[in-house]
């Protein structure tokens, strides 16, 4: 292909005017930015935005900010889903449908490069960022700054994908992009390129929160919490981070030595030359099996504390629960062979990652049990976080059944890559994973906005997710038993019509699920002063995060709490020690805002753009300013503040409804 | 009604529910192709799936009833169930809910090592027959069968001796794909360069769909075959229509590897060498793997420990 200097491979044919149901999506997405920018600019919001927002280095502002980028990537790999499903559906009896493979093909790899990175990973970290912290006593991270950069470059990948879009193409390559499919042969596109980058970016971002938390916990608990005191969303964050401090390099390493492949004619995964894409295959799964892990293992976190919050019980075998979460972690390292039992491994290799396989089930049946347990001889109260984690138990344990099957290898080597298989994981990921943050955001939304979500639309919201998932994915179970594989653009079998649809109307009562959410969220912002939450412990909470005012002052807590054992919010109840109005406050040293995250999370997009289409200039450019503005920040010496003590003063006692503040200094 | 027989009948009700929908799958058996299998290897995983599937909903289905049961019978607004909030370990309870998932994957461990070598794909199917050697490249997107002992190749058809078992070598001229008759059993990659091993065998003469089981690009969901389970008579008509049709030489497996789907073909004769030289990658010219990796040898830049042939996997010895 001709490259020019000034814009690399990239001409104007790059952008699909020719394709209708692009240009719509393109013209969509572009309404709703101007959509912002208009609202921004008549509300005079922008420097609110710029100040509070783009600039904050505050946890629980970023959390919020991962949350709503996981939102909008729902609605995005949502759409996906919903065309995939249609085009079976129709294109079943022999039909064409309205996707051509080439498309199919893009849509199926983005909707689980989406999914999976941009929708479950920043919800999980979302949710981290919001809790972690207030649960442990901390008032903000460790690295409040590299917190800040961390999401920007998630968010950075995120638009790498989106921009794909609308310039070139996506890769079509699946979510894992195997090679030989992947490399400059048989991909010549732009489209592994941009999926390269994109996660990249994004995952050293996510590399640096796993420092960032694993840092937090370990060094700044509140006095007196031992880690057999930390509350389990704090353990199972902790777990989660050292997973991915140890198998987000392996993905880094993977798919640098995948674009060097591509950009530099290398032969790492090709066979010629004297690579093997054999190797590649292996890699990507000793990251990918510890990712779904990452991924469910706070999910098990956001349970326990639901189960133990809304049971009025403190969690049934606390240390077992804790000693799961151990065995899970170390466990999910040695399983990943579990994803080719059919490329060619002998018997012993095999059964032994059959074996490890089943081993994980164990302390994850243990989980299962104690959840049960802490509902025994408590007293339930059936709010929307608890409908979630019971549609989780129920469906998580068809999901592990299925799971476990298949870890048998000479069950695998039918069901391997067919419907059934995809019926497994999603079974795992959407009752596992999508139940879990959405357990996780009603129950600390309050928290983290000082108003509750509206329960109505939260219960209408859980029985179209879970009504609609079985009616969406047990035709799925049973495709793959007819021996329907997976990615198939358009089949030509009339027996299994009759089930792609009831799967595609399954997946439409989902869609009314994920609507529900939203205008859940909508109705909630107008009607806030109505489910205003002024006692900071709406639910009767456990755990430290409900002894701070809702949502907390930027600081946390005015003075850091004293920790004598696990639940340390209860027992502060029990004792009547609750935080309540001192006297006289000391004041508190806080990191200061800053733009340096944000200013490199959009260079960064340059760069990936730039990489993306051979713009060598301007990967230079980008390059050298993202070098210049981290050389910069670090010689910043104005980063922390002090407040004042009569500022925490007025805010304690705001909180604490009292009238005059002046009164109390 | 009280709670406890309320709760119970719940259960009944569930029960009777998960029973049908089992049922329901197993009455279209016949669609249900991984549960109709038409070989030994094939039977033999069905078997698995059932015993593993059954030994697991022992501990998932009272799961499943006690998450409802326990969520309603201790329900907030039912005051008349016991509370006890400060109850939150049992050594009974811990040591049986550590034990049940135990037993159960001891069980499971021990079938899955088991069958992992009963059931490798490379192990030989007893017969007092020799197996029938089949070679089969996945193309972009269709699949050729050569027939070293007959002599004759054939595209995106598959024929099969019934009772015989049939021994397949499986490589790639490009990206990876897998072989896979989902009624025969046992799915195998294919991948360049490389060479996998399968044995199945058929045993009830019938059509069954074959399939490759992982995405190779823009023609995937066309890359389809038949794979026909014969009677001897009517293989040997097949062999017979096979022989009249034209030869696979260099030219013509040329047009076959250009990326597109394909019809059925059968090929009469096949040019001798041309599946060692689709393996190692010079079916169509340049230099073969093998023969690189031996020149590479005599000049020493390769290391002289034992290399393995791709073809067999075992180590091999090259003069010098
Ligand atoms: C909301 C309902 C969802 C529906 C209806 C849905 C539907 C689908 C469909 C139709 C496919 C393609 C299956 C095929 O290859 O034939 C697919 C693939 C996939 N989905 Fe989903 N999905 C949903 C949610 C999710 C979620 C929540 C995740 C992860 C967090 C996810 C991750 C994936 C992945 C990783 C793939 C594989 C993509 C590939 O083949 O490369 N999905 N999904
Ligand atoms: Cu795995």
């Amino acid at each position: 292909m001709n490259e020019s200097f000034l814009f690399g491979k990239l001409t104007l044919d790059a952008i699909p005017f020719h394709e209708p149901i692009i240009m719509g999506a393109v013209g969509g997405m572009v309404l709703a930015g101007l959509a912002v920018v208009g609202a921004l600019t008549y509300f005079k919001a922008w420097k609110l935005l710029w100040d509070e927002w783009l600039t904050s280095v505050d946890h629980k502002k970023i959390g919020i900010m991962y949350i709503i980028l996981a939102l909008v990537m729902l609605l995005r790999g949502f759409a996906d889903a919903l065309m995939m499903r249609s085009q079976q559906a129709i294109a079943s009896a022999g039909a064409a449908g309205y996707l051509p493979p080439e498309h199919f093909d893009q849509v199926f790899t983005a909707h689980g490069v989406i999914m999976i990175f941009f929708m479950a990973m920043p919800f999980v970290i979302g949710l981290m960022n919001i809790v972690m912290p207030l649960q442990i006593g901390a008032r903000d991270v460790a690295f409040p700054y590299l917190n800040s950069l961390s999401f920007w470059l998630t968010a950075a990948g995120a638009m790498l994908v989106n921009i794909s879009l609308a310039i070139g193409e996506f890769a079509h390559a699946g979510w894992l992009a195997y090679p030989p499919l992947s490399e400059l042969p048989f991909s010549p596109g732009v489209g592994v390129d941009y999926y390269i980058w994109a996660l990249q970016i994004s995952g050293i971002g996510t590399l640096l929160t796993g420092v960032n938390f694993i840092t937090t916990i370990l060094k700044m608990r509140a006095p007196g919490m031992k880690l057999m005191h930390m509350p389990i969303f704090t353990w199972t964050t902790l777990c989660a981070n050292m997973l991915i401090v140890a198998a987000f390099p392996i993905l880094t390493v993977t798919l640098a030595m995948l674009g060097l492949d591509r950009y530099f004619g290398m032969h790492f995964f090709t066979h010629d030359g004297g690579g093997n894409p054999m190797m590649y295959v292996n890699l990507i799964w000793a990251w990918g099996h510890p990712e779904v892990y990452i991924l469910v293992i706070p999910c098990f976190g956001i349970y326990s504390e639901v189960v133990a919050t809304f049971s009025g019980k403190s969690l049934f075998g606390y240390k077992s629960m804790v000693y799961a979460t151990m065995c899970i972690t170390v466990l999910s390292f040695i399983v990943w062979l579990h994803h080719f039992f059919t490329m060619g491994s002998g018997a012993k290799v095999n059964a032994f990652f059959g074996i490890t396989t089943m081993i994980i089930s164990i302390p994850t049946g243990v989980k299962i049990f104690n959840w049960l347990f802490t509902m025994y001889r408590g007293r339930v109260r059936l709010e929307v976080p608890v409908l979630w984690t019971i549609g989780f138990i129920i469906t998580f344990a068809i999901g592990g059944m299925t799971g476990v099957l298949m870890a048998v290898p000479p069950a695998d080597f039918v069901l391997h890559n067919s419907l059934f298989l995809i019926a497994h994981f999603h079974n795992a990921i959407i009752g596992g994973v999508v139940f879990g943050v959405m357990a996780g955001f009603s129950y600390w939304f309050p928290k983290a906005t000082g108003f509750k979500l509206d329960p109505f639309l939260g219960k209408v919201s859980f029985w179209s997710w879970f009504i609609g998932f079985y009616i969406a994915f047990m035709p799925i179970y049973a495709l793959g038993l007819m021996g329907m594989t997976r990615r198939l653009a358009h089949v030509d079998n009339p027996v299994w019509h009759a089930y792609l649809i009831v799967a595609a109307v399954g997946a439409v009562i989902i869609g009314v699920g994920i609507a529900a959410t939203v205008l859940q969220v909508v109705l909630s912002i107008v009607r806030r002063d109505k489910l205003k939450d002024t006692t900071g412990d709406p639910w009767n909470g456990r755990t430290l995060e409900w002894a701070t005012s809702s949502p907390p002052a930027f600081y946390n807590f005015a003075n850091v709490p004293v920790v004598k054992g696990i639940d340390a919010f209860w027992t502060m109840k029990q004792e009547g020690k609750a935080p309540k109005l001192e006297p006289s406050y000391a004041k508190i040293h806080m990191p200061k805002n800053t733009g340096t995250g944000f200013i490199i999370g959009i260079l960064s997009i340059g760069l990936g753009f730039a990489l993306t289409w051979h713009i060598w200039w301007m990967a230079a450019g980008a390059f050298l300013a993202m070098v210049g503005m981290t050389i910069w920040h670090s010689f910043d010496e104005h980063r922390d503040w002090f407040v004042p003590s009569e500022t925490v003063a007025r805010t304690e006692a705001l909180h604490f409804g009292v009238k005059a503040p002046e009164v109390v200094q | 009604m009280s709670p406890k027989s309320k709760w119970t009948s719940w259960i009944k009700v569930g029960a009777r529910a998960a029973t049908l929908a089992v049922a329901a799958v197993l009455l279209s058996g016949c669609d249900a192709v991984l549960l109709d299998p038409k070989g030994p290897i094939g039977e033999a995983e069905r078997d698995i799936i059932y015993l593993a599937t059954g030994l697991m909903l022992l501990v998932v289905v009272p799961v499943i009833g006690m998450t409802v049961a326990f969520a309603w019978k201790y329900r907030a607004s039912n005051t008349k169930a016991t509370y006890a909030p400060n109850w939150n370990h049992s050594t009974v309870i811990e040591a049986v809910v550590w034990s049940i998932p135990v037993v159960i994957i001891l069980i499971l461990g021990t079938v899955t090592w088991i069958s992992s070598h009963t059931l490798d794909p490379r192990r030989p199917i007893a017969s007092a027959q020799k197996p029938l050697e089949v070679q089969v490249v996945s193309l972009d997107w269709k699949w050729l069968f050569i027939y070293p002992e007959y002599g004759v190749a054939s595209v995106n058809e598959l024929a099969l001796p019934v009772g015989r078992p049939v021994h397949f070598s499986l490589t790639s001229s490009g990206v990876m794909n897998a072989f896979f008759v989902p009624q025969l059993g046992t799915q195998v990659y294919t991948m360049p360069g490389m060479q996998s091993q399968l044995n199945l065998r058929a045993d009830h003469a019938g059509s069954y769909l074959g399939i490759s089981a992982n995405y190779s690009g823009r023609g995937f969901a066309d890359m389809n075959f038949k794979a026909l389970a014969m009677e001897p008579a009517a293989l040997k008509d097949w062999i017979a229509r096979a022989k009249a049709a034209t030869p696979l030489d260099t030219a013509a497996y040329r047009t076959l590897a250009a990326p597109g789907t394909h019809s059925v073909a059968l090929y009469g004769t096949v040019e001798q060498g041309l599946y060692d030289r689709i393996l190692n990658q010079c079916a169509l010219g340049g230099i073969c793997t093998n023969e690189a990796v031996s020149m590479a040898r005599i000049k020493g830049p390769v290391p002289k420990g034992p290399l393995c042939d791709p073809k067999t996997g075992k180590p091999i010895s090259i003069k010098s």
